[in-house]
């Protein structure tokens, strides 16, 4: 009897934690039968695809988790790629010919840049009450300018330690580093924020508004704290991408739509107040992974551009029929 | 006399904040003219000469294409959606125009399948929104990676990519009438009837209201609105594609991303002018005041001879304190 609740009550939780997470697990699936596919079609792909892979996507990962908060949250932010590349730009120059000790000092202070753009953000989010999407398409024009008021053309360097950081494997040859520092990252910031009451309210607010207040919540500081949250995670994704590169440039890359479209495969909704930020890093991978797919099979890439929205709009529209059948069933 | 009641500490009662503020939501333009005026005024301040009716012929140009593109986003938006895709379709119209002008077809040939190919994505596009009901952000961002593939995949498959823009759509998108009135005035202004007198004396122009201002109480009352949805998104498709048309033969290129710098300054026209974001609210007149407010405001930062990255920052600021001031003064939420 004991033994059979015990056991009762071990399941259970799994159950829950499966239904609940069933969008994720059904792409970590997807995910991993495309790595077979790979592995199939391309016999050489090893650890140094796999580190070269790890790279590739950190920029676009912590974007991606920068943009899974404010969506959460019930916003958007159409300024992340613009908030990269400025925070891209001013590390890199701090740190072009500086040493490890002042390269600390720099990303610290690069981190404190992300919190401090994202806060001007969420500011004017909730001082305006001008719609997420219009002040953040405005604040991208401004973010891109100061990026080029910085550094008018892509240059500077990173300090050793932080190419160390992202580049290369770590322990065994299939592990790269990038991965760590991405799990390390989100591990340290998403998880507590998550459990926390704040987190807690980010979701209430994105889910809805009226019963959030109703209940006692501050939307307007709440909204204000996920936009900061998302401005320290583009500072991140910056830091990353300057890592990565070895540079900073100040042109935004694609990265502010490519993070919405990944937000939105990896199960949140636009909506707001649903999914998590684990769904859209392996959407990211995914996406990344059948850019390579394309490429190992000989097909023009710019099929692989295409098949990226294609898999968009259809992963979509499954979702809502699926969502149609249920609210009329 | 104005002046005086403006100064004076009892106004009387169509001077009061309810009275402006009534003013803002029902005639957003009369305040946008103003603000227009008053950037052009300070053009001519800083520059003193410049403004002349041959100005005004070249700013009314470099607007056409804009007010077209933010055209696509009044309609969309009243919905209650947006479409993204614009300035990838318009790219595609116009390059696919350049690619094919000397097919046995020529011109007319090489336009009509460029417009047939935009009002395909914008017929895919409505039935993912319409039908399936998939957020129109999501579908036309994904609309608009599909189209960008295409188009970078039929730039490799053409063998002759040096064709260039035809020359008569370089006639009607640059060329001028006595060096003054700009030649794309003729298409420009039958569009702008059609969408201002469609959205104001068209059962489709109310049904795009209805939708957006309430989908429920919408569909309740009868309407159909995946079909609304379809036409719209086929029409602001075609509308991109003209818009396509019209940048390649005045800027006399054809790429595949000639176009894409121009979407975001399509939202902000169309919200400069008064349209909701959130749908239900707005109109076609107040976006072609946004867009020339845009151009000249371009203009402006130009003629003060600020360099491009100070430029973005000030646009990017004037936007949001227009937008701010709208939504303060019409108690939007």
């Amino acid at each position: 009897m004991t033994a059979a609740s015990a056991t009762l009550s071990r399941v259970a939780p799994i159950g829950t934690l499966a239904r609940r997470n069933g969008w994720t697990l059904s792409l970590l699936a997807f995910l991993i039968g495309l790595l077979a596919l790979t592995k199939v079609i391309q016999p050489g792909y090893g650890p140094i695809a796999v580190q070269g892979l790890g790279t590739s996507i950190l920029p676009l990962a912590l974007a991606t988790v920068a943009q899974a908060v404010v969506v959460i949250g019930g916003g958007i932010d159409l300024s992340i790629g613009s908030m990269m590349a400025l925070t891209s730009v001013v590390s890199a120059s701090a740190m072009k010919g500086q040493g490890n000790e002042f390269g600390v000092a720099a990303v610290v202070g690069v981190l404190g840049l992300g919190l401090v753009l994202g806060a001007i953000n969420g500011g004017l989010v909730v001082v305006t009450r001008v719609p997420d999407i219009v002040v953040t398409l405005a604040m991208s024009f401004v973010w891109a300018g100061c990026a080029l008021l910085v550094a008018p053309r892509p240059g500077g360097g990173a300090a050793p330690w932080l190419k160390d950081v992202v580049l290369g494997p770590i322990g065994i040859d299939w592990i790269p580093k990038a991965a760590i520092v991405l799990i390390v990252v989100v591990a340290i910031v998403w998880i507590p924020l998550a459990r926390s009451r704040l987190g807690l309210e980010i979701y209430a607010i994105g889910s809805n508004q009226l019963a959030a207040f109703r209940s006692g919540v501050s939307v307007g500081r709440t909204k204000f704290l996920a936009y900061v949250f998302t401005g320290l995670f583009s500072a991140l994704a910056g830091l990353s991408l300057t890592a990565s590169t070895g540079i900073g440039s100040p042109v935004p890359g694609p990265y502010t739509l490519l993070s919405v479209a990944a937000v939105v495969l990896g199960g949140v909704s636009l909506a707001g107040g649903r999914g998590g930020v684990f769904g859209p890093m392996v959407a990211v991978v995914v996406l990344q992974m059948i850019r390579t797919d394309m490429t190992f099979l000989n097909i023009n890439t710019n099929l692989a551009v295409v098949a990226q929205g294609v898999i968009l709009i259809g992963v979509v529209m499954f979702g809502s029929l699926v969502q149609l059948r249920r609210t009329r069933g | 006399m104005s002046e005086l009641a403006s100064t004076s500490p009892e106004r009387p009662g169509w001077l009061t904040g309810t009275a402006w503020r009534s003013l803002f939501r029902d005639r957003p333009i009369v305040p946008l003219v103003g603000l227009l005026l008053v950037l052009v005024a300070i053009i001519q301040l800083v520059q003193p000469g410049i403004v002349g009716v041959s100005w005004a012929g070249v700013i009314v140009r470099a607007s056409i294409p804009l007010a077209i593109l933010a055209g696509c986003q009044t309609l969309t938006m009243l919905t209650g959606g947006i479409d993204l895709s614009v300035g990838a379709v318009a790219s595609m119209a116009g390059f696919v125009t350049a690619t094919l002008v000397h097919s046995p077809g020529g011109v007319p040939f090489a336009v009509a399948v460029a417009l047939t190919a935009a009002a395909l994505a914008g017929l895919i596009s409505g039935i993912g929104i319409g039908v399936f009901r998939v957020h129109p952000l999501i579908m036309t961002l994904g609309m608009s990676f599909v189209v960008l593939g295409l188009s970078n995949v039929w730039q490799l498959e053409t063998i002759q990519t040096g064709a260039g823009t035809p020359d008569s759509l370089r006639t009607l998108g640059s060329g001028t009438v006595f060096g003054i009135v700009p030649n794309s005035l003729v298409v420009f202004i039958p569009l702008m009837l059609l969408i201002l007198l469609g959205l104001r004396r068209t059962g489709f122009g109310r049904l795009l209201y209805a939708i957006g201002d309430n989908p429920v109480a919408a569909r309740l009352s009868g309407a159909r609105a995946w079909q609304v949805l379809i036409v719209l998104y086929v029409i602001s498709a075609l509308l991109a594609g003209i818009a396509g048309l019209l940048i390649s033969g005045l800027t006399n290129t054809a790429s595949v991303s000639l176009a894409d710098s121009s979407l975001l300054p399509s939202v902000a026209a169309s919200v400069i002018g008064g349209t909701s974001i959130l749908g239900g609210r707005g109109g076609y007149g107040g976006t072609i005041v946004g867009a020339l407010i845009l151009t000249v405001l371009t203009a402006l930062l130009t003629v003060l001879g600020l360099p491009e990255p100070t430029r973005q920052i000030l646009f990017g600021s004037i936007i949001i304190a227009v937008a701010a001031a709208y939504t303060r003064v019409t108690g939007e939420t």
